[in-house]
């Protein structure tokens, strides 16, 4: 199912909690499946004794995946026309993440309708991990 | 160097889809897929990253036979460099700053991806401590068999200089 364009407007949002109390083993599935496999991210011994962090921390990109089940729950699947990120914060294990997903722009390019949408995803302390932009196409 | 290519197999998107928190049957279920509006299994949006597992002596995966950065006995399977900080820790230093995607169509399983890298811009920035920051993109399209574009994505890694 897709967004349509008649039926969506600029300032729409979808929030959801995408991941309560983060564990180390989603990281270690995330690290067998993307082939990501640096220790920073499922070594504690590595990351606290070599690389001088507190412990093992998410990928960016696992946090980017994360959200982007929001974004294709959204839009609908196949939708998505470009996807993008800054990863502005660290994700830790045991934390909960919250997306949000806010229409910026509905447009028209070659015929087909198109939605600018603004993308943040926040730790439990409300303080933002990713932030981002995604283009999804809509149903007229 | 010899082409990459990213063969895009049902048991991969699945395990890709399950890591991140995704249930969505499109990314498994080729029946249901069969029903949507795409028609086949899909991979979700962030999959092309998983390229990685079919590129050739990538660094961050271990090498068989030859020693890895991780722990094992000691804190790090590498020893120590003479004379110099902790060398061990230079991987560490460099950092995912920003990932963009652009999508042609979705990644379906059945795809053979043929990756072809090419240049992208390097800046640099101060950060809050005076220290630089070397900013540098990594772009890799990704074409399907019969040659068209199907995922462009742009990498942006940090490292943080002296």
């Amino acid at each position: 199912m897709a967004l349509s364009a008649s039926k969506l407007k600029v300032g729409d949002t979808k929030e959801e909690v995408l991941v309560d109390d983060l564990t180390r083993t989603q990281i270690v599935m995330y690290a067998g499946a993307s082939g990501d496999y640096n220790p920073l991210h499922t070594d504690d011994l590595f990351a606290t004794k070599v690389a001088g962090y507190p412990g093992v921390f998410a990928h960016g990109m696992l946090t980017m995946g994360i959200t982007g089940k929001l974004l294709t729950d959204w839009v609908g699947d196949g939708r998505l026309t470009k996807y993008g990120v800054r990863f502005v914060k660290q994700v830790w294990p045991g934390d909960t993440l919250t997306g949000k997903a806010t229409i910026k722009e509905i447009r028209s390019e070659d015929g087909v309708s198109l939605a600018d949408i603004e993308i943040v995803t926040t730790n439990q302390n409300g303080e933002p991990v990713v932030t981002g932009t995604a283009t999804a196409r809509l149903d007229p | 160097m010899a082409e990459e290519r990213f063969p895009v197999e049902a048991s991969h998107v699945m395990m890709f889809a399950r890591s991140v928190g995704d249930a969505n049957p499109i990314y498994y279920d080729p029946d249901y897929a069969a029903g949507t509006e795409v028609g086949a299994i899909i991979a979700p949006p962030t999959f092309a990253q998983a390229s990685a597992q079919f590129t050739e002596n990538y660094p961050l995966r271990p090498k068989i036979g030859e020693p890895w950065f991780g722990s094992g006995r000691e804190p790090t399977g590498l020893k120590p460099k003479t004379g110099g900080d902790d060398a061990n820790s230079d991987r560490a230093k460099g950092l995912h700053a920003e990932q963009h995607f652009e999508y042609r169509r979705p990644v379906k399983v059945g795809d053979v991806l043929i990756l072809k890298p090419r240049p992208g811009r390097t800046w640099e920035k101060q950060n809050r401590s005076g220290h630089t920051l070397t900013f540098s993109e990594h772009i890799v399209e990704y074409f399907d068999q019969s040659g068209e574009l199907v995922v462009t994505a742009i990498s942006v890694g940090v490292q943080t200089g002296g």
